[in-house]
């Protein structure tokens, strides 16, 4: 993992030392809330329904026990005894007070943690696959390129005033899990004929009220260019990008103005006046960087997770094992996926004690690695298979043994009404909902891979547009519905879902996804996912479900 | 406006060379971008100083069209910051300095507050019009804040990742 050198740690503490000042300015009232804004979002902290909520970034969701550990004291010490884990990898504290935000950053701090850059016009905390540096399907570990990229976007001079938010994920493997296609820009490592490491840079993808496919501007950077590349493209949008209308601000509405052919030929203007600069990568300053993620010491074991789950003693072992343990590249290892979608749990939540004990057992059974995954969930990403059955009974125990990973009850859901000063409508209560209606594991899995997500407003916190089944929660005269799609995903052949009927209420909503889920299990081919029926037979089956359940 | 040079607080010798008004003989003078457009060989056979106020929605490479080529024949670049959120001066400034060398004054005006500061020398402003009382001491304290900075500009400051290098791998161990 990433370890602060003196470098590093001047600047965050020095950013804690900054941010203390405009707090006590503000509270002092030299700073007025209009002037204040723009410096708080600099640093995570919204002004929300009830309270501050402070965003903490997770670079590229990777987490050291001690670090969680803080996580798990700022929740106990400063919240209300829990914290929301996010689509993009970080965590969220919901009942935050102004003059706590700087003491909680220097805590943040002595751990090599910050909330630069998880909101305001900037470019925002770098996302990657979640199971980077264990994934078998891997070019390279995704996590090199994303702390490159954290290093290089920190407080950067140029583009802390974008037209917009910048959203930028990496994948190193084969399978999209970064969802790669729906960011400002997309990064797939790959290599070249010769050899060499660079990447596929796709760009103006996005989701929220005008929902887009990224494109592929450059099939391939060689990897010593990447920063100028990147630099290239985001000058273009900083100077050419919307200013006049919010809603038309991002990336993806520039790149469709101009085509993608035009804005192309202007990064690549810019790119030669910038390409042969300082910003070039020498290769041992990567090297150095590797070095941070140079894969720990393994055991030597042998197995595979389809062993474990013959050798479970348990059924319930068992059946968590299929559900939530992936395969690891070392053998006799797997990557253990902890739920944090219990029937009834808001999605994404984790009690300031859960957050203890995850460190603990991460410090017992996975080297000390934590990650937090697009889905909200955790990650355990180094456990010998012998440990599962101790791991298992360890977080069952505290209501983390949950065996529904990529199932119909491991919802995303952004915090919705019940917190959000933008929302429409309530997501938590109605994924609470579909949680106890789906609370059957056994079922769960005969149902399969199924995913629902749910956002309570068009701005698409928990990306419903690429959802199985996606959810929008509307609001028409002041009653709380919810628009259906289906058919969307974020994955490696990401689609945007089409939508299917009138917006309901939630109870109805509710009924309508058992409808559906009933609808795919009497059409579907044997081995078919829902979301390959879907593709097959289109929404008019399910429209029928729709018009069954009216 | 109290004005800044280098962080030091200046009288400012410029005069605005606005639409409709005859340009005097002598003496410095900023004109809109327009009117360097419509009266180029007059403005430049002057003789004395030259500055130029660029929109912010102005190319720079319109600009330095205008000038065959040569920036250094303005003495001052002025950047617009209409609004705190609007960014765009700061590639402009990037650009004339880095891309096509320019070595005049570059001034920051409109919206600026201190929170600028830094990022606006970062990438090559050296003078700024702000309204505060000590604004000398606004400035140190602000481009003080943070001393170290990751990426390289035309500034001159050794980021972060350069700095590393120079360090030798032992050191760089006890570093990490």
């Amino acid at each position: 993992m990433y370890q602060y050198d003196t470098h590093d740690q001047a600047l965050v503490d020095q950013r804690v030392a900054q941010f203390r000042d405009q707090v006590d300015r503000r509270l002092a009232g030299e700073l007025t809330e209009d002037q204040f804004k723009p410096l708080r979002l600099m640093n995570g902290l919204y002004l929300q329904l009830h309270a501050y909520m402070l965003r903490v970034a997770i670079p590229y969701g990777t987490l050291s026990a001690p670090q969680m550990r803080v996580l798990a004291h700022i929740a106990r010490r400063y919240d209300r005894g829990y914290g929301h884990f996010t689509t993009r990898q970080n965590i969220q504290y919901n009942w935050i007070r102004l003059a706590d935000a700087p003491d909680i950053l220097a805590d943040l701090a002595t751990v090599g943690m910050h909330a630069i850059q998880t909101s305001g016009n900037c470019i925002r905390n770098v996302t990657a696959d979640p199971w980077a540096g264990v994934a078998a399907d891997e070019v390279e570990d995704p996590r090199i390129t994303a702390e490159i990229l954290r290093q290089w976007s920190t407080l950067h001079p140029e583009f802390s005033f974008l037209p917009r938010k910048f959203k930028i994920a990496v994948t190193g493997a084969a399978s999209d899990r970064a969802a790669i296609k729906v960011h400002d820009i997309g990064l797939r490592l790959h290599r070249a004929e010769d050899g060499a490491i660079g990447y596929e840079v796709l760009v103006g993808g996005g989701l929220g009220r005008t929902p887009v496919i990224g494109k592929t501007i450059r099939a391939f950077v060689p990897r010593q260019d990447l920063l100028s590349y990147l630099e290239a493209i985001l000058r273009v949008y900083n100077l050419h990008g919307r200013r006049d209308n919010i809603y038309k601000a991002r990336i993806k509405i520039l790149v469709d103005a101009l085509g993608i052919d035009v804005f192309r030929q202007q990064v690549e203007a810019e790119w030669a006046t910038v390409r042969e600069g300082a910003l070039a990568l020498p290769d041992d300053v990567v090297a150095a960087i590797a070095a941070h993620f140079a894969p720990p010491a393994h055991e030597a074991g042998a197995g595979s997770v389809a062993d474990a789950i013959e050798a479970a003693p348990d059924p319930a072992l068992a059946r968590w094992i299929r559900a939530n343990v992936a395969p690891h590249k070392v053998p006799g290892y797997g990557i253990v996926n902890v739920s944090l979608k219990a029937t009834d749990q808001p999605p994404g939540d984790a009690t300031a004690s859960q957050m203890d004990l995850l460190a603990d057992l991460a410090d017992r059974f996975s080297l000390g690695e934590i990650r937090v995954t697009r889905e909200q969930n955790l990650v355990l990403p180094h456990v010998r298979l012998a440990d599962l059955p101790a791991l298992w009974a360890a977080l069952d125990a505290a209501g983390l043994g949950t065996p529904n990973i990529g199932l119909i009850s491991d919802i995303i859901a952004c915090p919705g009404l019940d917190y959000c000063a933008l929302a429409n409508a309530r997501s938590i209560p109605l994924a609470q909902a579909l949680t106890r209606r789906f609370a059957d594991m056994d079922r769960a899995q005969e149902v399969g891979e199924l995913h629902v997500n749910i956002s309570g407003c068009i701005n698409a916190c928990a990306h419903h547009h690429v959802g199985h089944i996606g959810i929008l929660g509307v609001d028409r005269r002041g009653e709380e519905l919810y628009q259906v799609t289906l058919g969307g995903r974020a994955d490696t052949d990401a689609t945007l879902g089409t939508v299917v009927g009138p917006a309901v209420s939630a109870e109805r909503a509710v009924d309508l996804i058992a409808g559906f889920v009933e609808t795919y299990l009497a059409i579907r081919h044997p081995g078919e996912r829902f979301i390959d029926t879907v593709a097959r037979v289109g929404t008019a089956p399910f429209k029928e479900t729709f018009h069954a359940a009216a | 406006m109290p004005l800044l040079e280098d962080g030091r607080s200046v009288a400012d010798p410029w005069i605005a060379g606005t639409d409709g008004q005859p340009v005097p003989d002598t003496g410095p003078v900023l004109v809109p971008l327009e009117r360097l457009r419509a009266e180029n060989a007059a403005l430049t056979a002057r003789g004395a100083p030259l500055g130029v106020a660029l929109p912010n929605d102005a190319e720079v490479s319109d600009l330095i069209a205008l000038l065959d080529g040569d920036v250094n024949r303005l003495d001052l670049i002025t950047l617009t910051l209409p609004a705190f959120k609007d960014g765009r001066a700061y590639s402009q400034a990037r650009q004339l300095r880095e891309t096509h060398g320019y070595r005049g004054r570059l001034r920051a005006v409109g919206e600026v507050l201190r929170d600028q500061l830094a990022f606006l020398a970062r990438c090559g402003v050296d003078a700024v019009e702000i309204d505060h009382p000590d604004a000398e001491a606004l400035w140190r304290a602000a481009v003080g804040e943070i001393d170290a900075v990751y990426q390289p500009t035309g500034d001159g400051r050794t980021p972060i990742p350069a700095l590393r290098r120079h360090i030798s791998p032992a050191r760089r161990e006890d570093a990490a």
